[in-house]
């Protein structure tokens, strides 16, 4: 009976335990070992490492990637920390729609978003032809096609997901904590400095490291903006690896593994943070 | 009362915000010829016309769609089954399994993409630029939300209990597990499903990078048309939200409904 049992288990976990053997664990080993792989000749070593870390090219892909996960990271949780805030506000209604709302445009990355921002603020955009009409300059100087662009696209990914990850937090602030403070002279920003703020922070720091990994490794809508030609970690990962120019698979493969740590890092922070809030709310 | 009108205001600029890319792209999707002017001067549905009647569409469309109720087929079959394993006979695993699963949702796009490509574009098993190496990565790809979704679901039962009584009534453990635990969870299996389904997709990454130039889906027809035409391309931007809202609408409905139904029982 007990070995009967054990037969049905193994048969039932095989099909999963094949795929993820197959598609996860044996390409994940692979790519391990091809980023320690010389170029010729064989043997192992550090060096695709090295030359991913040094090589001012991907240096400087490294640093945009970060650069840009940071800006679009802080403009969108400062933007969906004031929103939430603000959608909590609301009658229950607005705040399901809201929320619903977030949802749906979260979806809203990759190509199609690209293609939109494209139709606004391209070179024959809407806005980028009204602000011409009118004789305005601010838009005159903005290319989407380039860094504040970039920018720009990521943003607009960022806020709905902030939103969504944040809006909850608010919950955790109870009217009467609010009520207390009050009763006992404290102004609303001495509230939010003491109280409001602190009990939201690992929060904040937690979604902060999900809007940061979501950046890092976004790769389709700045593909679709700028094709090849903008100097980030996935795109560079991406031509080294589908050959686009000449192909350098175990240079793509140590490139990835960092990319695919500091994602891994990322997330780690996030779990810490999720727990510290829980116990603060117990 | 000054205070909240402030917050209705911060509400409805975000609103706009995130609304604008969409309306736009709509409003482009039924132009038909849009410049200097604040909103298009005459409005068609002859891009619609001419995109579901091109060929290329029609196929990319099939095979997206095709490639997503495949993967979800399997995924949904293999991961039934294991978690139902896990939960009833290997709990200790659950940990690894667990790990296993969430892996994925660390790992972007490309850095997946690399290791596929480095595994199955040479001897012995080349799978790059096939419909399977690309099922594989999809696999993967959904691993966390099937199985959240169905492990969720699973918990809110009492598998245990349940085989027991079925077994005790005569049924093998099988038949206990097809008709009564599984009609319990089909509406978490449901909506784990649907959330995968738009993750799949919008899906481009892997794609692209995998299969490219011999397989064409709904992202990489999109891509490649938005250079052309942008109307055309905007019709396509349009016909793929519509696809991601009813699903999600659907899945918010089976959501609720899921919620209404634990309710009820906890408190019967």
């Amino acid at each position: 009976m007990k070995q009967k049992t054990l037969l049905f288990s193994l048969v039932a976990m095989l099909p999963f335990a094949v795929l993820v053997i197959a598609f996860e664990i044996v390409p994940l080993i692979g790519m391990l070992i091809d980023s320690f792989s010389k170029d010729e000749g064989g043997g192992y070593g550090l060096q695709q490492y090295i030359t991913a870390l040094t090589n001012p090219y991907y240096s400087k892909g490294m640093l945009n990637s970060l650069l840009i996960s940071l800006y679009s990271s802080l403009i969108g949780i400062g933007i969906a920390l004031v929103a939430s805030y603000s959608i909590t506000q609301m009658p229950k209604k607005i705040q399901s729609m809201m929320i619903t709302f977030s949802n749906m445009t979260s979806n809203f990355s990759g190509v199609p978003l690209a293609f939109a921002y494209i139709i606004l603020l391209g070179t024959s955009g809407i806005f980028t032809l009204l602000s011409k009409d009118f004789g305005w300059d601010i838009l005159s100087a903005f290319d989407l096609y380039s860094w504040s662009g970039l920018v720009a696209v990521y943003v607009y990914f960022q806020i709905p997901l902030a939103i969504l990850l944040l809006y909850p937090t608010y919950a955790g602030i109870q009217k009467s904590w609010r009520e207390s403070a009050a009763l006992l002279g404290a102004s609303s920003w001495q509230f939010w400095r003491y109280i409001g703020l602190p009990v939201i922070f690992p929060s904040v720091v937690g979604t902060f490291s999900i809007l940061f990994a979501n950046a890092m490794g976004a790769y389709a809508t700045a593909y679709a903006l700028v094709g090849g030609s903008y100097n980030l970690v996935p795109i560079r990962i991406g031509a080294l690896v589908s050959g686009d120019v000449v192909s350098q698979p175990h240079l793509g493969s140590a490139l990835a593994m960092i990319l695919g740590l500091m994602m891994i890092g990322a997330m780690w922070i996030n779990e810490r943070m999720m727990r510290r809030v829980r116990r603060d709310l117990r | 009362m000054r205070k909240k009108s402030i917050h209705y205001l911060v509400v409805v600029i975000v609103g706009l915000y995130l609304l604008v890319p969409l309306v736009a792209t709509f409003l482009f999707s039924i132009s038909n010829t849009w410049a200097n002017t604040i909103l298009p001067s005459d409005f068609t549905f002859s891009w619609y016309q001419q995109l579901f009647s091109d060929q290329r569409f029609i196929e990319a469309m099939g095979r997206t769609l095709g490639i997503c109720i495949l993967t979800l087929v399997v995924s949904m079959i293999s991961m039934v089954m294991t978690i139902f394993v896990i939960t009833l006979y290997m709990p200790k695993l659950e940990r690894f399994i667990q790990a296993l699963v969430m892996l994925p949702y660390a790992i972007p796009g490309v850095v997946a993409a690399v290791g596929l490509i480095k595994m199955y574009s040479s001897k012995p098993i080349v799978l790059t630029g096939t419909v399977w190496i690309l099922i594989g990565a999809y696999f993967v790809l959904i691993l966390p939300y099937m199985y959240q979704g169905i492990r969720n679901s699973l918990r809110t039962l009492d598998v245990k209990r349940l085989i027991e009584a079925a077994e005790i009534l005569g049924a093998s453990k099988w038949n206990a597990f097809v008709y009564v635990v599984v009609p319990n969870i089909i509406p978490g299996i449901l909506v784990a499903s649907l959330l995968s389904f738009s993750i799949m997709f919008g899906e481009f990454v892997l794609a692209n990078i995998l299969v490219g130039g011999h397989f064409e889906t709904i992202q990489i027809y999109l891509m490649k048309r938005l250079k052309e035409n942008g109307h055309l391309s905007s019709a396509v931007v349009i016909t793929y939200f519509m696809i991601v809202l009813i699903s999600s609408l659907v899945m918010l409905k089976l959501g609720s409904r899921l919620q209404r139904h634990e309710r009820g029982e906890k408190a019967s």
